[in-house]
């Protein structure tokens, strides 16, 4: 490769010695991957629980809401990396899923704890954000609607919820930005994502600095862009408003 | 899963091992959250100061910071700066206590430094105008009319970061530094037990955090009762 001859002489701790990349390139392609699948997959399975989670928030009903409150305290005053040790020490220690790699790099007795503590942990924050989407819909609409004779859950659903989708949205996709760097936790559960496939490589190549680099600049390039980009997109959806 | 067992298990734990989670492990954890907020806010304010600056320079590097550090997992800068650190500083060789709270003060001082910004930028700009229009300087401005305005945002969220970062300091257990989760590890080696130690530490983080939040909310509602008149 035209970039093996750019840095060479250089100490294994130095900042910018990233002779491993011909080699080792590979790991952090499917490194990405498998941070991205996380992600997206674990915000994706969080939406539905985290929609119910929000209605059982704002019910009338004193035990629903109770319940709901429960959850969403304990997921959201807990660590992570709790989380996950309990999820796949605990729940996953005794229900086990076959060694089955899926996609030619994901081994689903791994991914599906992570996945699945990940989605239980981003529903409690999905859930506060629907909360909080479904509250900033003017009370002048339900009002309305049910006014016009809509019962509870038609007015929740014809049109409460196709309004609060406008706030809920972009936030729901920072969610995802905040995934892609929280899932870096599960390499400390054996998972080979992004972070993962660093520490693999910095430990087999004796490199110590590099590997991180690398790790550090693939999740900036994807993180910066991602956030700026869901700006914008904020910034177009708020000009329907001032009509 | 046998959840006689696993009652029994933590209950033994608890007694025998207590003093290590409760003491030892809240000693590590909240001091070093503490420590991390406290200079995360001297640092932050002085990022969110830069990034409102008029010399463009300043502001570039203040904006470069903090995308910087918001763009990147914590995890991941907590093990460039383990191994980075002690290169650049000789003296911080083995300093493994020092060399994560530094990255993670280095963290939290971008978050912080959002926090202030938005505080300062969400005083009403009239305040600005009328405390210019009566001669007041710019500095004199800032210390007298927005600062004491500004600090019934910050301070509550200011909270909620020591909340978030007492959670983050967690992961600085990858380095064996004497938090909760470093107790967790300890526990776990010496009983072999690896679910019960977790569940006891979940237990603890819970308890402190919930009750630290609900603090925060009634500092939050007991700033915001000025407001209304």
């Amino acid at each position: 490769m035209w970039w093996s001859n750019l840095f060479k002489n250089l100490s294994p701790a130095s900042f910018f010695n990233f002779s491993f990349l011909p080699k080792y390139g590979s790991y952090f392609w499917k490194g990405i991957a498998y941070t991205l699948l996380l992600a997206v997959v674990s915000v994706l399975l969080a939406i539905i629980p985290a929609l119910l989670l929000a209605m059982m928030r704002l019910s009338k009903n004193k035990v629903v809401k109770g319940l709901s409150g429960a959850y969403i305290a304990v997921f959201r005053s807990t660590p992570l990396l709790v989380q996950l040790s309990i999820i796949y020490f605990g729940l996953f220690g005794a229900v086990s899923i076959p060694r089955i790699t899926v996609l030619g790099f994901v081994d689903i007795s791994r991914f599906i704890p992570g996945v699945v503590a990940l989605a239980l942990n981003s529903s409690a924050y999905v859930a506060e954000i629907f909360r909080g989407g479904i509250l900033a819909v003017d009370i002048g609409q339900t009002e309305a609607s049910r006014s016009l004779g809509l019962n509870a859950w038609s007015t929740m659903r014809l049109v409460v919820l196709p309004q609060a989708i406008k706030n809920v949205l972009p936030a729901l996709a920072n969610e995802i930005i905040t995934m892609v760097k929280e899932s870096s936790i599960c390499s400390m559960l054996g998972m080979v994502e992004l972070m993962f496939a660093a520490k693999t490589v910095a430990s087999t190549t004796y490199i110590s600095l590099g590997p991180y680099v690398v790790a550090a600049v693939i999740y900036f390039c994807i993180n910066y862009p991602a956030s700026k980009g869901i700006e914008a997109i904020e910034r177009r959806m708020r000009r329907g408003d001032k009509q | 899963m046998n959840f006689a067992v696993i009652g029994q298990n933590i209950v033994k734990l608890w007694l025998k091992y207590w003093d290590k989670f409760l003491i030892t492990g809240m000693e590590y954890t909240l001091s070093l959250a503490a420590l991390t907020v406290f200079f995360g806010a001297i640092i932050g304010s002085m990022i969110a100061l830069m990034r409102m600056s008029k010399i463009p320079p300043l502001r570039w590097i203040a904006a470069v910071y903090t995308e910087l550090i918001r763009g990147t997992p914590m995890l991941l800068q907590l093990y460039l700066f383990y191994f980075a650190l002690p290169q650049l500083i000789p003296f911080l060789n083995r300093k493994q206590y020092l060399c994560v709270a530094i990255a993670l003060i280095c963290n939290s001082a971008a978050y912080v430094s959002e926090i202030i910004r938005s505080g300062i930028q969400a005083v009403d700009i009239g305040q600005t105008e009328a405390a210019r229009s009566l001669g007041m300087s710019k500095s004199l401005t800032m210390t007298e009319i927005i600062l004491p305005q500004a600090v019934k945002n910050i301070l509550p969220a200011l909270c909620n970061e020591f909340i978030m970062i007492t959670k983050d300091t967690s992961l600085a257990s990858t380095f064996f530094i004497g938090d909760l989760m470093t107790q967790v590890l300890l526990v776990k080696g010496a009983t072999y037990l690896t679910f019960e130690p977790l569940v006891i530490a979940a237990a603890i983080y819970f308890v402190v955090t919930f009750i630290l939040s609900k603090l925060v909310a009634l500092l939050e509602r007991r700033m915001r009762r000025g407001d209304i008149r």
